[in-house]
């Protein structure tokens, strides 16, 4: 294994540091003393009155945790506030943020890629736009940081310039990026890419696919015939199947998880676009829903924008008052 | 989770039956539900608490004096509320001005601005048949300009060339100026997905704007998003003063409330929906389809719709004189009923439409079938005129022969008359207008204790 839960080197200086420096501000400021804003919102009484726990809802609510979910955790806690379980604001906003980590802990689990695979296969997947081909990028950067040689397979053949981009990530990378022309099959490009791997002796291969939305069912299909295609290469093959999700995305997420699940068997999360001012909150029901472990987010649009998954980071910045 | 939420919209359906107005106090509990249903469809929470508001509003106090029954009226009001935010049918893009006419597209990473950029090269080439230009000022993304590139040539449309290491500000007068050397009808200016809080960009995004003056600055924005779209579309309207939205991806299942969010929020009209990835895809924008997909209730509007049309308005009014007048409720009057409900798919067409009504336990559905109409209509038709009207003078004799008449047994005649007693207590209860209405709902929404057939 690669040691994927070191601390990856101080990066060069790139145009994302403002965003970086702003998230990694919230997740500090969090670590610290996660309410400071909500607790200055209720200010020094120490009552704890109604409204306090309808601006909670609201805040989780706005967060896209969901009604469904929203509604378990605060009848919750409302329960043990009748109960004079919790009286100050101070212990609500405690409780509220155990009880949101303890559904995150379980998905909490990091990538771990086992030695001598030659090749482990990462296949990403997802609707379209979500930033599988970006986190590519990042993560060959990440794996190359830890020693990993790395290959990508461009198998998004269909839409424009798509293998056009992943080869700038390979460019990048310095990593060799296997494709073929735009328009040739999919499964085929990954299966050449898997040979070529194994033939070089290349630690890591991670497949680009197209985005497809789960309502597609051709698509949907010609993703279960890529992975056919890898089983007939090498059916004990190691791999990570990662979803890709926009943390931008509201309740659909689950239903995209759910349908590709079904469909090819996800084993690992990523959810990008976190360095916004969406909160992610849909990862609560995928956690319930599904217990698929979040192997990374995204923060950004650089290299270095990527962060292994941290659930007491993920719900401090969550309940972080907007700035 | 269509299922789940068409049973919320029955739910409103029967907890508001038998209620002649509607007030503070009974639709309390539907508001909740539509709240729920609008917070699932991602519609943003401030947006839902402005929404109900003004809902609540409308129906307060309402007569329930339609064919419609209280739950069915609420939720018409949900709906048509929803359909008058959403804006006006699809206006399409005003390019009234001085050609070349500048189109600036905007939006957040991966919504689909590139991809639109073609469609609308495509329809305003094919359809309107513009001569268009486009250009991509995303010299961030990598192969963005090259994707542009590909799919400029793939519909066929001018496009001009820039390179990543060139000022986006610098490429967009370069390409205006070459626009109007050559006689450009419509100019489309792809730009890099920003996020709304980066101030660089966001500012390198306005000063595209101010110098290219254009006439159409659209936002596009992914159906899918959640409750961040407030916020995004807030702040590119202030910064751009948008014109226009377009909504992506709606070839998904996702319930679309970013629309009514961004719609809210920014009053600018939705232009198109994007309905998949290739350059035909593109369709103008309905708001009552929109609205109805927010709350998941395509079937339940359809009925009403149907009940509204299909029930002759003249017979029902006639009928609830009739009934206010205190001559009761008589078989004649069961048999039109009868008949009606026949021409609009019988008891099971219905059914099929109310939502929860899905789950009806095949057998139980299968009792109230066509023929099971068609019987009781003849043992009606078998009786004279007299009977109809005074079911009352109906004995032994009587029933043998209507049963002899009809082709059924006398346990048929029974059980009709028994239903018809049941039937007419009910009308009873019911007050004022609209008892047709009513019945038919009694019999169609929920069937009434013992009206099994
Ligand atoms: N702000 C931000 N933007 C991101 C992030 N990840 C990806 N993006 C941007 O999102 C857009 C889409 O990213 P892609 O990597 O092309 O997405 P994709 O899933 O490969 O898209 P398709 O292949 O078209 O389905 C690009 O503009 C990326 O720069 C992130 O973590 N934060
Ligand atoms: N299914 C579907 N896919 C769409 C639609 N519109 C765009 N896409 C896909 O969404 C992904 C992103 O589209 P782009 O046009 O690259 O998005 P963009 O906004 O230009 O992205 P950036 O430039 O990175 O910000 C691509 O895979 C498109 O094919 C649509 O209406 N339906
Ligand atoms: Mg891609
Ligand atoms: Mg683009």
């Amino acid at each position: 294994m690669f040691g994927f839960r070191k601390k990856s080197p101080a990066a060069a200086a790139s145009d994302s540091d403002q965003t970086r420096a702003r998230l990694d501000h919230g997740l500090k400021r969090t670590r610290e003393g996660v309410f400071s804003q909500l607790r200055s919102l209720f200010g020094g009484d120490q009552q704890l009155d109604p409204g306090i726990l309808d601006d909670f809802e609201d805040h989780l609510l706005t967060a896209d945790l969901g009604i469904r979910v929203t509604t378990e955790i605060m009848d919750d806690i409302r329960a043990r506030v009748r109960k004079k379980a919790i009286t100050t604001p101070d212990q609500l906003m405690d409780e509220l943020q155990a009880a949101l980590i303890r559904i995150l802990e379980p998905v909490c689990v990091p990538l771990e890629i086992p030695e001598n695979s030659r090749p482990f296969l990462i296949m990403m997947i997802g609707v379209n736009g979500v930033g599988k081909t970006t986190t590519i990028g990042k993560l060959a950067r990440l794996f190359m940081q830890q020693g990993a040689s790395v290959m990508l397979a461009a198998g998004d053949t269909f839409r424009a310039a798509a293998i056009e981009q992943l080869q700038v990530w390979g460019e990048r990378n310095q990593v060799p990026v296997i494709s073929q022309v735009s328009g040739s099959d999919s499964a085929a490009v990954i299966y050449d890419a898997l040979q070529s791997a194994r033939a070089r002796g290349t630690d890591i291969l991670i497949a680009d696919t197209a985005g497809r939305l789960h309502t597609r069912h051709n698509l949907m299909q010609e993703l279960q015939k890529v992975m056919r295609v890898v089983d007939k290469f090498d059916s004990g093959l190691p791999r990570e199947t990662l979803l890709v999700l926009d943390a931008t995305t509201g309740q659909n997420a689950l239903v995209q998880a759910q349908e590709f699940h079904q469909v090819v068997g996800i084993t690992g999360i990523v959810l990008t676009k976190l360095d916004g001012t969406a909160r992610g909150g849909i990862v609560f029901a995928l956690a319930r829903e599904l217990g698929i472990p979040i192997r990374f987010i995204g923060v950004g649009e650089q290299l270095d924008d990527l962060r292994p998954f941290d659930a007491e980071a993920f719900v401090g910045a969550l309940l972080m008052e907007r700035s | 989770m269509f299922d789940q939420l068409s049973s919320r919209f029955a739910g409103v359906v029967k907890k508001l039956r038998g209620q002649a107005r509607l007030t503070e106090e009974n639709i309390a509990e539907s508001m909740r539900e539509v709240r729920m249903a609008l917070l699932e469809a991602d519609v943003a929470l401030p947006v839902v608490k402005d929404f109900i508001a003004a809902v609540k509003e409308r129906a307060l106090g309402q007569d329930v004096s339609s064919s419609l029954n209280p739950g069915q009226m609420v939720i018409k009001i949900v709906n048509e509320e929803l359909v008058r935010l959403m804006g006006s049918e699809s206006s399409g893009l005003d390019l009234s001005t001085q050609p070349p006419a500048v189109v600036l597209m905007a939006g957040l990473q991966g919504a689909g601005k590139t991809t639109t950029v073609a469609k609308l090269a495509r329809t305003l080439k094919e359809q309107s048949h513009k001569k268009v230009m486009v250009v991509s000022c995303d010299v961030y993304r990598p192969a963005a300009i090259e994707q542009l590139r590909t799919l400029a040539g793939r519909v066929g449309v001018e496009y001009f060339p820039s390179a990543a290491d060139q000022d986006p500000v610098a490429i967009a007068g370069a390409a205006l100026a070459q626009a109007r050397k050559q006689f450009i009808d419509v100019l489309l200016v792809d730009t890099a997905g920003r996020l709304h809080i980066d101030n660089t960009m966001m500012d390198e995004i306005r000063r595209l704007h101010s110098s290219l003056q254009p006439v159409e600055t659209l936002f596009i924005i992914d159906s899918m998003m959640g409750q961040d779209a407030v916020n995004a579309a807030r702040a590119f309207n202030e910064a751009l003063d948008l014109t226009g939205v377009i909504l992506t991806k709606v070839d998904g299942d996702a319930r679309g409330g970013a629309a009514l969010s961004v719609r809210h929020v920014i009053g600018k009209p939705i232009k198109y929906l994007g309905t998949g990835e290739k350059e035909t895809e593109l369709s103008v924008f309905h708001p009552d389809r929109v609205a109805s997909r927010i709350l998941g209730m395509g079937d339940v509007l359809s009925l009403i719709e149907e009940v509204e049309q299909k029930t002759d308005r003249e017979k029902a009014e006639k009928f609830a004189k009739k009934l206010k007048r205190g001559k009761g409720f008589n078989l004649a009057d069961f048999r039109e009923q009868l008949q009606q409900m026949r021409s609009m798919g019988g008891l099971g067409g219905l059914m099929d439409k109310l939502p929860g009504m899905g789950n009806m336990p095949q057998a139980a559905m299968q009792q109230v079938n066509d023929k099971q109409f068609m019987r009781l209509e003849a043992i009606i038709d078998s009786m004279t005129p007299q009977e109809r009207v005074n079911p009352g003078i109906i004995n032994g004799s009587r029933k043998k022969r209507i049963a002899n008449g009809s082709g059924t047994q006398i346990q048929d005649v029974n059980r009709l008359l028994k239903q018809f007693n049941q039937m007419q207590k009910m009308m009873k209860k019911m007050s004022k207008k609209g008892g047709m209405a009513k019945m038919m709902r009694g019999m169609g929404g929920r069937l009434p204790p013992g009206m099994g057939f």
